[in-house]
């Protein structure tokens, strides 16, 4: 609102330090109609869009409490017999409790990716920032082109070399992958230079520590939000992986939950009860995410505009 | 992309940098090995191995006996993927794809990013997590939920349609291609919507303000003002929305078991995977991977390149 000094004065009431929505509706006598028929309509795109979104997940929820004979017999939006309970009893028994042993795989690849992958990305991108080397220019180059290098059309290429050195169904077929992640790299440079100020750097050093223990006691913690941005969407990135665990894995008890839910959808095609199961799954395996989603809404949003405006 | 560290002029901070010691290439090593060790493993090594194996071929000896053996075969294998009529009508339906995704999915991006920016909206913060939830939900299980929400006697959709005297089947051949763009839509829009609205937040509001004092109605401003101050980060969008086009592998993988509509080569990843463990044809599966990437590259050098170029003009 500073900028109303520059502003002519004869208009000059238009921001007088009013908050910007007040400050409207006073200009004109015609102002506050089409400003209450603008507010409506807005607000109102935007509650179509917010229904199209969610509209989905909420039939998911509703469709988790009904019964084969219910999903076809009763409203999308309405309760049946309320069988979540025992949809649930059948899916985390069927197969000696395979889902949950799913769902554990997908913690278990997801959380150590996260983690370790984050922290070599963090470590990485901290070096990118921080220190002057040569060669410094070519390797970030190669990030970069790591960055732009679609997924899936590296997954057959790794398919064939773990093959190759009989690494396929393993869990680290599908650990090692995911830990290298070119777009923390970037992020963290991103992070690093907003985060940790060089002054820092020099005192910790002036005061002996180590490079490594500089960046262990002083960097990291600094980069803690940052950290905790890349690590949430390396976690979610690997939870919703799945031509690369459908492809290096053959043994079931290795799957994770996305190629589990789309095993079961095969079953559910020649037998109609397990399509309760495909859904009472899904809506399962998608609640550990929202909640994080929405605990941590201040952790994507930082992560989203690291990525694109700077 | 605009990546703002290469080009950053050397600042004061920076070159008082070099000459200390502990920051230079020996450091540096430490810091760089854990992740370029991964990416020689997980990202070079299987280009470089599929490279390699694609210039190969299992061939029959000629004199029938002695079973197949590996031969050289040049560029043979490429030759035999790009001639095929599945995998270049795989990128036929991914062009088609891509005519309706992109504007769609970006263009309503714009618009919610747009609406949620201006000072009328209520509740902004409410709205960015409704339209940013189903990022939260995985492909699998977003392809899983649509492809009900498609099939008659489970979808309200389908039985809402048909009560108002609307017949549609979402997974005939002629319309399973814009029932995965809708998938796409409702899975993407959100998480683009977020990249924009960040941009928009960055917008200098006294230009906005001086614009208004100009009279320029909210819709005048956000066309005329806002969206050409955010071209960068629509051009990033469009970036990434172009190589996760090409990546696409879930959505069909999922609706084909739902539907005969698509079939086991319906897009090249497809293709691919369908070389290497239905035909079992290594070879051809890793020239299809390495057409893939190489493609990849090339558009998006090409969106980089246009997108610079309608920024400086």
């Amino acid at each position: 609102m500073t900028a109303t000094l520059n502003a002519r004065p004869a208009r000059a009431e238009a921001g007088s330090g009013a908050p910007a929505a007040a400050t409207g509706p006073a200009r004109r006598g015609r102002r506050p109609q089409r400003a209450l028929g603008s507010t409506i309509g807005v607000n109102g795109i935007l509650v179509l869009g917010a229904a199209y979104m969610v509209l989905p997940i909420l039939w998911l929820v509703f469709a988790a409490t009904k019964d084969t004979k219910d999903l076809y017999g009763t409203g999308a939006f309405s309760f049946g017999d309320f069988s979540l309970w025992s949809n649930i009893v059948d899916v985390v028994t069927e197969g000696d409790g395979i889902f949950l042993r799913w769902m554990a795989n997908s913690v278990m690849y997801a959380g150590v990716g996260a983690i370790i992958g984050g922290l070599i990305s963090v470590m990485a991108g901290y070096a990118f920032d921080k220190f002057e080397f040569r060669g410094k220019g070519a390797l970030f180059g190669a990030v970069l082109v790591g960055v732009l290098i679609p997924n899936t059309a590296t997954v057959l290429p790794l398919y064939l070399l773990g093959a190759a050195v009989g690494l396929t169904n393993t869990v680290w077929a599908v650990i090692i992958p995911v830990l290298c992640n070119p777009f923390s790299v970037y992020l963290a440079r991103v992070f690093s230079a907003g985060y940790v100020p060089d002054e820092t750097l020099e005192a910790a050093r002036v005061d002996g520590a180590s490079p490594l223990r500089t960046f262990f006691s002083v960097g990291l913690p600094m980069l803690a939000p940052g950290f905790v941005t890349i690590a949430l969407f390396q976690f979610v990135g690997i939870w919703n992986n799945f031509m690369l665990p459908l492809v290096m894995l053959q043994n079931r008890d290795l799957f994770p939950v996305s190629v589990g839910m789309s095993l079961w959808q095969g079953y559910a095609v020649p037998q109609p009860e397990f399509t309760p199961m495909v859904i009472t799954g899904s809506f399962l395996s998608i609640i550990p995410l929202v909640v994080a989603f929405i605990l941590l809404q201040r952790f994507w949003r930082a992560g989203l505009s690291a990525g694109s405006i700077k | 992309m605009t990546i703002r560290h290469s080009d950053r002029p050397p600042t004061a901070a920076a070159a008082a940098r070099r000459r200390i010691p502990g920051t230079g290439g020996r450091t540096a090593a430490i810091f760089l090995v854990p992740f370029f060790s991964l990416f020689v493993v997980a990202m070079i090594a299987p280009v470089v191995y599929a490279i390699g194996l694609s210039l190969f071929a299992q061939k029959r000896s000629g004199l029938g006996f002695g079973g197949a053996e590996t031969v050289f075969v040049g560029l043979e294998n490429y030759l035999n993927v790009l001639s095929s009529e599945t995998f270049v009508g795989g990128f036929g339906r991914l062009f088609l794809y891509c005519l309706m995704y992109i504007p769609i999915m970006l263009g309503l991006a714009l618009v919610f990013a747009l609406l949620l920016d201006a000072i009328v909206t209520k509740a902004k913060r409410a709205f960015q997590l409704f339209l940013f939830l189903p990022h939260a939900v995985p492909g699998v299980i977003a392809a899983l939920i649509w492809a009900y929400l498609y099939t008659p006697g489970i979808s309200p959709i389908v039985s809402t349609l048909a009560a108002g005297g609307i017949q549609i089947d979402f997974l005939s051949v002629h319309m399973v291609l814009p029932s995965i763009v809708n998938i796409a839509v409702w899975e993407w829009t959100g998480y683009n919507v977020i990249i924009l609205f960040t941009a928009l937040q960055a917008v200098p509001r006294d230009i906005l303000e001086a614009a208004r004092v100009d009279g320029a109605s909210e819709l005048r401003s956000a066309l005329s003002i806002k969206t050409p101050l955010i071209l960068p980060a629509l051009s990033v969008t469009l970036l990434f929305t172009v190589i996760g086009t090409l990546q696409m592998f879930t959505e069909p993988q999922i609706l084909s078991k739902a539907t005969t509509a698509v079939t086991s080569t319906w897009v090249p990843n497809m293709w691919a995977y369908d070389a290497a463990f239905n035909r079992n044809n290594l070879p051809q599966a890793a020239a299809a991977s390495i057409i893939l990437a190489l493609l990849a590259g090339l558009l998006s050098w090409a969106v980089t390149r246009l997108s610079s170029k309608g920024r400086t003009r």
